[in-house]
């Protein structure tokens, strides 16, 4: 015990490693070199109160973070030395690495733009520390993902652009959009964004149940990411805590600010979320958990929990949270079939489910699957038997705040499509939900300049008119590799052949 | 409500019409089939009969669902804006209010999309 | 309405000795083993203890050891040299 003693305990090495290490300016004025830190009406009294509860140091860091860089680049290494991606459950599961390198990616590298900026602009030194730490986390997320997916890119379509296309695809502008809003808010407000309604409350979401999903499909290098990432998570989700506490105490004139943030942005994260909820239910060929077990769990239970304790602060669960729990037996099935129809312009590949797929969801879903969501895959599996898989040609309606195709139904209405519409200085705008069009109204000038790739097409801004010009040229989709359904598809064949069954025909019959 | 911000923060909308090069966006919803996921967004001329909106460009864009060639759609009942709506079928879209970003609602009467369930 | 708080490992070698040590100190949570993951969730509070993990692993262990390998956690956080605590107050 001699040695233990020599060494600092864990709260004076952050007193002296963290705080002790800023200084009062003596010859500048604090609200000078702090100057965003006032404008959004959060009033901080003490920032001596703010509470990192890891006490983590930069060396602790450097450490623990270097520790698990070596393990996850060691599975890295030897899934590609095995040729790991022979090894995953079906070539389909392919499809969710698409969309996240191309839709979630990119969104840490934003992560890590949003905490280097706001980690200049709190005077709280707690604050700052704890900022650099994400936004070195977050760059970290960034890179671990794009080279575990190098792989794949070597032997699957549809990988080969994912910044380009993030920058530019229709659905892509949903994740982008949400990014945007989060960073170019005042500091506080990015904090009760990202920190706290999404790190906390939501991406449990993404990234347990389906990282989980991804190790029972085989694909122990994205799982190996996932959750070395999530592992700086549960650091960030506390962060995220301790902000929401710190504001909350330091003001009661906060309390408002922050309700209002809180029910923004838990609502713009679900809607960003109904991505992850077909990624579950529809490109996990083997099953973990539905879409809406994990909402119970994560959401409902665990956020019920969260709620219950901030209470005590005057603060109620997210205002349309109702909406959101009644979606989550609907939720997956209405996205799934919206990108089904708009496959000719995704850079991923859509499907069928299996027989024993659809009898899984009526399993999981037994209020609303088979009364509303079988008869269309019925119907859409007997079309491309028929030689006539079905695409919209016409292009949907997008949500002026989310961005999504207003394809959501009402509340216990789920056959009435969920539509708002407000005039404002003489514009017309539509919106997916009173609560996206509440956001708006809170704060229109942001979001009269939204950029909506359907009217950026129809405006002539994405080098073409039509949309194979558009899909190929714009976006860098290829055409037949990348996009339209997946049976019969280069990277169905490829895996036929890997399989060693023999080669795809380019029939459509998904039964 | 508007932005807390830093500076005046005023910006001009994105989609004002004179964007469009002469033309303006229609949306277009057909309740009860959801085989079509959200309302149409078209680009129309706003100088075009309300029968060339339904003949060229409502019918091929809802042809894929077999409630399409039964549905007699300039004799349904339309919804514009929330209000309801009795359509001129020869007069130009602009001259009966359909102006850039209206949304249309339209109902067939007897058409209740497929398998019970709206689709 | 119960109150749970929740603490995810990585299914690997070090985080079965965790899990160990935790349902030891907290013989009421509940264990959930997942694909490639355990979840352990209890009423309002969970502790590990360095103490118990020193046991099960028979040699020194820093708390924040056990960075590398949670996943995700729900609760208040209290961490100290001794132990690390979740906790709804």
């Amino acid at each position: 015990m001699a040695v233990k003693n020599k060494k600092l305990n864990l709260k004076d090495k952050y007193q002296y490693l963290t705080r002790d290490m800023a200084w009062e300016p003596t010859y500048q004025k604090m609200e000078d070199i702090y100057p965003d830190e006032r404008f959004e009406g959060i009033k901080i009294v003490d920032w001596s109160q703010w509470e990192d509860p890891f006490r983590l140091t930069m060396d602790a860091y450097w450490k623990y973070q270097a520790e698990k860089e070596k393990k996850l680049y060691a599975i890295f290494d030897a899934f590609a030395q095995n040729n790991g991606h022979q090894n995953i459950s079906d070539a389909r599961y392919v499809n969710a690495l698409k969309l996240f390198l191309s839709g979630v990616s990119p969104l840490e590298h934003a992560a890590f733009q949003g905490y280097a900026k706001v980690g200049r602009q709190f005077s709280g030194a707690g604050a700052r520390v704890a900022c650099q730490m994400q936004a070195i986390d977050e760059l970290r997320h960034s890179q671990t993902q794009q080279h575990a997916m190098s792989h794949y890119n070597k032997h699957f379509n549809g990988l080969h652009d994912a910044p380009h296309m993030h920058d530019r695809v229709w659905f892509l502008s949903v994740p982008k959009s949400f990014f945007d809003d989060a960073r170019t808010a005042g500091p506080f407000e990015f904090l009760t964004a990202i920190s706290f309604s999404f790190e906390y409350v939501l991406t449990n979401l993404l990234f347990v149940p389906f990282m989980s999903g991804a190790a029972y499909n085989g694909d122990m290098a994205t799982v190996t990411f996932g959750f070395s990432a999530q592992s700086d998570e549960a650091r960030h989700m506390t962060l995220g805590l301790e902000v929401i506490k710190f504001i909350l105490e330091q003001h009661e004139d906060n309390v408002p600010i922050v309700q209002r943030w809180i029910d923004k942005w838990f609502w713009r994260g679900f809607r960003l979320l109904s991505l992850v909820s077909m990624m579950m239910d529809y490109m996990l060929p083997n099953k973990v958990m539905s879409w809406a077990e994990a909402w119970e769990v994560y959401y409902e239970q665990n956020g019920g929990a969260l709620f219950k304790d901030l209470e005590r602060y005057g603060i109620r669960p997210p205002k349309y949270q109702d909406v959101a729990n009644d979606a989550k037996h609907h939720l997956s099935h209405q996205l799934w079939t919206t990108f089904y129809q708009y496959s000719q312009a995704t850079n991923f590949h859509t499907w069928i489910p299996e027989k024993q797929e659809m009898d899984w969801m009526s399993e999981k879903y037994p209020e609303s699957f088979d009364k509303y969501y079988r008869p269309r895959y019925e119907y859409l599996a007997k079309e491309a038997a028929a030689g006539h898989r079905f695409y919209n040609n016409t292009l949907p309606q997008l949500c002026q705040v989310c961005q999504v195709p207003t394809l959501f139904t009402e509340m216990g209405a789920p056959t009435k499509l969920s539509h708002r519409q407000v005039v404002h200085e003489g514009e017309r705008y539509h919106f997916c939900s009173e609560a996206c069009c509440e956001i708006f109204e809170h704060e229109p000038e942001k979001y009269v300049q939204a950029w909506l790739p359907v009217h950026q097409i129809y405006q002539g801004n994405c080098e073409g008119a039509d949309v194979e010009t558009v899909v190929q040229k714009y976006y860098h989709i290829n055409i037949g590799e990348d996009n339209f359904e997946y049976l019969g598809s280069p990277d169905h064949k490829h895996w036929m052949t890997i399989k060693g069954q023999k080669p795809a025909d380019d029939n459509q019959d998904a039964a | 409500m508007s932005v807390n911000a830093l500076y005046d923060y005023k910006f001009e909308p994105k989609d004002k019409v004179e964007n469009f090069h002469g033309m303006q966006l229609l949306y277009v919803y057909w309740p009860d089939h959801l085989l079509f996921c959200a309302p149409f967004a078209l680009l129309v001329q706003p100088d075009m009969t309300f029968r060339a909106l339904v003949d060229d460009i409502l019918k091929p864009a809802t042809a894929a669902h077999p409630d399409s060639v039964k549905a007699d759609f300039l004799n349904a009942e339309w919804v514009l804006n929330d209000e309801p709506f009795t359509p001129k079928a020869d007069a130009s879209l602009k001259d009966q209010g359909i102006d850039h970003k209206s949304m249309l609602t339209v109902t067939t009467p007897g058409l209740k999309g497929m398998a019970n369930a709206g689709y | 309405m119960s109150q749970l708080v929740f603490i995810v490992f990585q299914d690997n070698d070090n985080a079965r000795y965790l899990a160990e040590a935790v349902m030891e100190d907290n013989p009421e949570a509940e264990i959930q083993h997942q694909p490639a993951m355990i979840r352990i969730q209890a009423e309002k509070r969970l502790v590990i203890n360095r103490e118990t993990m020193e046991e099960k692993l028979g040699r020194d262990w820093d708390v924040q050891e056990m960075l590398i390998d949670v996943i995700s956690i729900g609760g208040n956080v209290d961490e100290d040299d001794d132990h690390f605590i979740l906790e709804w107050k």
